[in-house]
């Protein structure tokens, strides 16, 4: 098997309030994988575990159960230092483009920035950024500015162009274009998606919209209340789920389409309703 | 509506200015420090004098400022007030670089620590600060003086020491809040080692409170030096302003100008000091004003009124439900200009219809709404030729109008439910509230629990004694819904209602609302950015760009045959639903194939 990226049976619990007080799980026995160059969407609604799953990839949160192989290298429990050599192969953008930038540095710095911290002279790292930021479609001139002076749109190229910067195998993107306007967030995908073509990239992309999913991803997995419930390739899932979870949340995401939304949410309301709200 | 609408891909080319620019422009930053770079300048050049501030001759006794040899006349030991002060200053300089330097080292470096590895480091760390906190710094100072051997230089150091827990709880407290930052994530994903984020990050970001509060320690220091000097404490061979103006205090009946010098040069460096952590303050926490708002109000609105032409005849005496005939809404920029983010938008509601505001960051939608439930900032100016609710007209200037339509016959439903519950009052009490005026307590409350029944919640008398935070997002929102639609109101306006839910709860929510909107008639006005909410609610869209309306109509035509280029192209940015991603990975192709079967 070929994968770049593999969990098996991965558990993670927060550490309880109080003493012998129940540590809730947040993940509960989760295996992925992700072949080179492939999109792995992971979808999920709010609590349901995706954030830290992508979190405990990314070493930002200790997992108490189970592995994370990456290139065939166990990463579950780096030490910090072994933490920071695989940096160069496995990055993130988050959600927020307004926090995910240091507001008191700029552009030219912030994608400098992992570069230099990879061994890279200044001045290499300084020649690459004009590199990386017309990889994202940003002027050249950009690199002296601070992030206020952009757009959501633009801090979230900025943000895929930092995530770049290492020429990664693998990006963790989380919900990256959930804070985004409508026609921005096609923009932007679209974006990834050419990323991908020319570098052979793998994205675990972490998202609550299915729509998004369904455009950018090749495989799909769906997570329940810290579960895998489904998985499969990304027509399979959206056209036919087989998890009643995985057909709700088809069902009440509502589309454009006055005529085909009533239809939608009459078949929804005649499903039994998966959450109670 | 925090964000300026800027085009995606052009930069915004904005002048940009250093702090130091900055601070120069202020008065108080250039007054004051050009008076400290002075006062450095003469204690560093001060040697130069030449004069022994040490060395006495009786003849010179109490000489008068302006004798030959004493510029500034002598003491009573016939000693050189100028030499001395020179002396003075440098002694104070000193005292005060290392009373600030020892606090805001120890200070920002355990700090750091504490703040960044938090758990026990942080634990153990706050405790031993805590200890030293509880020690009085005047009184140790004064007990550990015979230790320090009568310089002023120990003194200064113990006393920095016993300064730092101030500096500690504020690194410590800001590294916590960044700490949490995603741009910190990012940098220990990007493989930096904590040595670099803390310095390059972590310090940089809180760097504006930390200079601050290195001003306000190094007067502190200097002050108490002068003061321990002054009840004279310390080697009577080193001029200071204390000794100085115990001198003169003694001296005070035969020269009392020998008061003046020490203490004006004292104040001068002390002010000059504070004043400007004060400036740099202003500097580095500039938010950008809104001082000048209130200059232009009032003036300037007639003349673009007469200029502004009504896009819409009139036609209906406002049967409709909600009127709104060119609504506009402007900030004063920290220029002074003003910027118009809604600009002649009318309106209509009717009687039982939904009517959905859609537009992207920006657009004025939200504006728009808020300005029709009268709860914009008092910064923006509104006005508009027309707004008539339920058939009568109100005026935009009357507050008091203003409040009787809000919770009566209109109605809100906020993005955020949980920001709009007040943590501290239990469900039910928030929700009586809003009913009390026309009913007794024990109707209010049988009424909002039927309601609270209604909204679809499973045990409402749990909900109404539940705090905000013991519900879940999409409880609060029906929790919300009900405390709206409580006083039977004619219109409903819901900004982003299911924004910040998941799309199962949104789907509940919106069937809710759908259900409410149908059994009440009411009007409702939605604010949304989501196309498939409009599709699944509206009958009718206003679409929004840049202040402005460009395009209604029925919910169908828009869908299907949208007129506007703007409104065609969000149209079209929707994802479609049938387009699944079909190229296979750019490397691995083969790989796939054996893992999609799996």
């Amino acid at each position: 098997m070929t994968s770049l990226l593999s969990v098996t049976d991965l558990r993670l619990s927060y550490p309880s309030r109080g003493f012998r007080a129940k540590r809730p799980e947040v993940l509960r026995s989760v295996s992925i994988d992700i072949a080179p160059g492939e999109t792995l969407g992971l979808v999920g609604e709010s609590g349901s575990g995706k954030t830290t799953l992508g979190r405990a990839i990314l070493g930002l949160a200790k997992p108490t159960g189970g592995t994370i192989v990456f290139n065939d290298q166990d990463i579950t429990h780096l030490s910090p230092r072994e933490r920071r050599a695989i940096a160069r192969d496995v990055q993130v953008v988050f959600q927020d483009p307004f926090t995910s930038l240091n507001p008191v540095l700029q552009i030219g710095d912030i994608l400098s920035e992992p570069i230099i911290a990879q061994g890279t002279s200044r001045s290499d790292a300084q020649k690459s950024v004009g590199d990386l930021l017309d990889q994202v479609n940003l002027p050249a001139n950009a690199a002296a500015r601070y992030p206020r002076e952009f757009s959501g749109g633009q801090r979230q190229r900025i943000a895929i162009a930092r995530a770049l910067a290492l020429r990664p195998k693998l990006i963790v993107c989380d919900e990256p274009v959930s804070a985004l306007d409508l026609t921005t967030q096609a923009r932007v995908l679209d974006l990834l998606i050419d990323i991908q073509r020319q570098t052979g990239v793998a994205y675990l992309f972490i998202t609550h919209d299915l729509s998004v999913v369904r455009h950018i991803s090749h495989n799909v997995a769906v997570m329940f209340k810290g579960e895998l419930v489904e998985t499969g390739t990304a027509a399979q899932i959206t056209e036919a789920p087989e998890h009643d979870y995985t057909k709700s949340l088809l069902l009440s995401a509502p589309i454009a389409d006055p005529d085909r939304q009533r239809e939608r949410r009459e078949q929804r309301r005649a499903m039994k309703s998966f959450v109670t709200a | 509506m925090t964000t300026p609408p800027v085009p995606d891909v052009a930069v915004p080319t904005s002048k940009r200015q250093g702090a130091l620019r900055r601070l120069l422009r202020k008065p108080l930053g250039l007054v004051s420090l050009t008076v400290l770079v002075l006062l450095v300048l003469i204690a560093i050049l001060g040697p130069l004098y030449g004069h022994n501030p040490n060395f006495s001759t009786l003849k010179d006794i109490n000489v008068g400022p302006g004798s030959p040899g004493h510029a500034l006349g002598a003491d009573q030991f016939g000693r050189d007030i100028l030499a001395r002060l020179l002396a003075s200053l440098n002694v104070s300089l000193i005292s005060g670089a290392i009373g600030a330097g020892v606090s805001t080292i120890l200070g920002t470096v355990f700090g750091l620590i504490a703040g960044y590895t938090g758990k026990r480091t942080d634990a153990v760390t706050s405790w031993v600060f805590s200890l030293v906190m509880t020690f009085p710094a005047l009184v140790l100072v004064l007990v550990l003086y015979p230790i320090t051997g009568g310089s002023y230089q120990v003194m200064m150091v113990i006393f920095g020491v016993f300064l730092s827990p101030g500096t500690f709880r504020l690194v410590r407290n800001l590294v916590i809040v960044v700490r949490n930052e995603l741009y910190v994530d990012a940098a220990r994903v990007a493989g930096l080692s904590t040595f670099r984020i803390l310095s390059r990050h972590v310090l940089y970001v809180i760097r504006g409170p930390l200079i601050i509060s290195v001003a306000f320690l190094a007067s502190t220091a200097i002050g108490v030096q002068a003061g321990l000097a002054f009840l004279g404490l310390g080697s009577t061979l080193v001029p200071s302003f204390g000794a100085m103006t115990s001198d003169a205090f003694a001296n005070i009946y035969t020269a009392p100008v020998q008061l003046v010098w020490p203490s004006l040069t004292l104040a001068l460096l002390t002010g000059s000091i504070v004043l400007l952590g004060n400036a740099l303050r202003d500097v580095l926490m500039d938010v950008g004003g809104v001082a000048k708002a209130v200059k232009t109000k009032g003036r300037g609105h007639t003349s673009e009124r007469d200029t502004a032409t009504p896009h819409i005849e009139d036609d209906a005496p406002h049967g409709g439900l909600l009127a709104l005939r060119n609504l506009r809404v402007s900030y004063t920029q920290p220029d002074g200009s003003e910027r118009l983010v809604v600009r002649d938008v009318s309106l209509d509601v009717k009687i039982g219809e939904v009517v959905g505001l859609v537009g992207e960051s920006g657009s004025g939608k939200t504006q728009t709404a808020f300005s029709v439930l009268g709860l914009l900032p008092r910064e923006a100016h509104v006005e508009a030729d027309l707004l008539s609710v339920g058939g009568d007209a109100i005026s935009l200037s009357d507050p008091a109008a203003m409040r009787g339509i809000r919770g009566g016959v209109v109605a809100y439903i906020p993005q955020e439910p949980m920001s709009n519950l007040d943590p501290s009052f239990t469900i039910g009490s928030q929700l009586v509230e809003g009913l009390s005026a026309g009913m007794s307590k024990r109707e209010a409350k049988a009424t909002i629990l039927a309601l609270l029944a209604r909204v679809g919640i499973g045990d409402p008398v749990r909900t109404f004694k539940s705090y905000p935070h013991q519900i879940s997002g999409g409880m609060a929102q029906r929790v919300l819904i009900a405390g709206a639609v409580a006083g039977r109101p004619k219109l409903l306006i819901a900004d982003e209602p299911t924004t910040a839910l998941d799309v199962t709860i949104q789907a509940e929510i919106l069937d809710l609302l759908r259900d409410l909107q149908s059994e009440l008639g009411m009007g409702v006005l939605l604010v949304t950015h989501n196309f498939g909410v409009v599709a699944d609610l509206c009958d009718r869209v206003i679409v929004m760009q840049a202040g402005e309306i460009v395009e209604t109509g029925d919910v169908r035509s828009v869908f299907t045959s949208p007129k506007h280029s703007y409104t065609r192209e969000l149209v079209g940015a929707i994802l479609d639903e049938n387009t699944v991603r079909s190229d296979p990975p750019p490397r691995a192709a083969g790989a796939l194939t054996s893992e999609g079967t799996k």
